[in-house]
């Protein structure tokens, strides 16, 4: 017997729970789904197959899940959800690396628009608030910008991966409603313009707004961020490296003035 | 004040060290001069009792700081929200431990304060009465296992409140020191934990002394 008919005969199926919200205002409940099994299948294709044909498992026919894709090779963050408790992109993740029943949620951190769509717009206001780009743009050319030195070059590859997924933000446990945290992503994203070479003429601009209400000194050591960060940034490191940065800048304020 | 948070959360980290951690580390090696016996400890209480400006140093350099410590540390334990059941990582489960030692820790320090301090301020004791109630206070088998949950909160807060002063001042910067930075500090929690408990017991066995007398 070939594997194609073993398929065919056992009729593998999987079964998601997944946790809905009609409105940004709505109660949110839960609705199961129960699919064919087939190789390679993700959770986004899953979600692709429910939106082809919304019935849920009591054979009603329902409004199909809503949420978020653009890239599907885990580079643009939009697909970000919690998958059996653990946030992660919809997109790289495999049905055949899960447990069943597989639970899927929004990131409850960020408003809740519609099933897993949320609003993730408080994390591009942090990154205007601390300034994290090279402002370069003038009247006038201003030549060529100094060399980069290869160990930094290294080191801001790293950084530079983040896709404002906002993962570490649904990890973090001091990213809530009591806290103003702005995330463990924002650390690592004034690192990332500090030590470039041209970005470097501005870093006390970022260091200080680092260090504002909501800045680095909400870190509480958790460590979590680096663990959920699907792509591997260490920011950790990079929180421990501005904390010097922030000492330093600290000191540097009021000494001199 | 656009940086009050920041200048309040170091404020936080350094009292937590100087001179908290250091009175923590200091009063248990003092406690520890009572597995030497009644005397050996009287004489050191005495030496401390001894010191110039004891009411300036007790009031400046233990209790302010021990206040805005553990005041802004409860304000701190209450903004974070546990997500153990996601996360069972080893530094998320300290991360949680730190704040729930935290809290016990000011629970039994206030309790410890007004049993041994402020009774002693109250009735004018000496350094031999002082002894004696601490004897008889810690000869109960219940306040004997309340003090050494405490004492274990407060070591336990104490080392692990070490590694993250040394993280949050961007001292251990990279993840090799940052572990090197745990077993460090997870050794000075047993040692210093062993110090705290040995005095504990002493007091008790000055009890049975003082009985027999």
């Amino acid at each position: 017997m070939s594997d194609q008919t073993v398929t065919a005969t056992e009729k593998r199926t999987v079964r998601f729970i997944i946790m809905r919200q009609d409105s940004p205002e709505s109660e949110p409940y839960e609705e199961e789904f129960e699919l064919e099994y087939r190789p390679n299948m993700t959770v986004n294709s899953s979600l692709m197959e429910i939106q082809r044909n919304p019935v849920n498992t009591k054979g009603e026919k329902v409004s199909p899940v809503c949420w978020e894709a653009n890239c599907l090779e885990e580079v643009c963050g939009a697909c970000s959800m919690v998958i059996n408790g653990t946030p992660r992109q919809a997109c790289s993740t495999l049905i055949d690396g899960l447990e069943q029943p597989i639970r899927i949620q929004p990131m409850n951190t960020f408003p809740v628009m519609r099933d897993m769509v949320v609003d993730r717009s408080r994390m591009f206001d942090a990154l205007k608030r601390v300034k994290a780009w090279v402002p370069i743009d003038g009247t006038h050319d201003l030549g060529a910008g100094p060399r980069m030195p290869e160990v930094d070059r290294q080191w801001r590859y790293e950084l530079s991966k983040c896709m404002t997924c906002g993962v570490c933000l649904q990890a973090c446990p001091n990213v809530n409603d009591r806290s103003n945290f702005m995330g463990p992503f924002i650390v690592g994203q004034v690192d990332l313009f500090n030590s470039h070479p041209t970005g470097s003429m501005n870093k006390h601009e970022r260091t200080d707004a680092l260090l504002e209400e909501g800045g680095l000194q909400e870190c509480g050591n958790s460590q979590n961020c680096v663990q959920a960060c699907p792509k591997g940034i260490p920011l950790t490191t990079t929180i421990a490296r501005m904390n010097r940065e922030g000492t330093k800048h600290m000191f540097r304020k009021w000494l001199s003035r | 004040m656009k940086h009050r948070s920041f200048f309040n959360r170091r404020l936080h980290s350094l009292l937590g060290v100087i001179p908290v951690g250091f009175f923590v580390v200091e009063h248990l090696i003092t406690n520890y001069e009572a597995t030497k016996g009644v005397n050996a400890y009287v004489e050191q209480v005495e030496w401390i009792w001894g010191l110039p400006f004891l009411p300036v140093l007790e009031i400046f350099f233990i209790f302010l700081p021990l206040l805005y410590h553990g005041v802004y540390g409860l304000y701190i334990a209450f903004t974070a929200k546990n997500n153990l059941s996601n996360f069972s990582t080893f530094r998320n489960i300290m991360f949680m431990l730190q704040r729930a030692t935290g809290v016990i820790t000011l629970i039994f320090v206030s309790v410890h304060v007004w049993q041994t301090r402020l009774k002693v301020a109250l009735y004018d004791y000496d350094a031999h009465a002082l002894t004696g109630l601490t004897a008889n206070l810690l000869s109960d088998p219940v306040t004997q296992v309340w003090y050494i949950i405490g004492v274990l909160a407060a070591t336990f807060h104490f080392a692990n409140g070490m590694w993250s002063f040394l993280v949050s001042w961007g001292i251990t910067v990279g993840p090799r020191a940052q572990r090197i930075s745990s077993y460090v500090w997870a050794v000075v929690f047993v040692l210093v934990s062993y110090i705290g408990i040995r005095a504990i017991f002493a007091f008790g066995e000055i009890a049975n002394q003082l009985a027999q007398r």
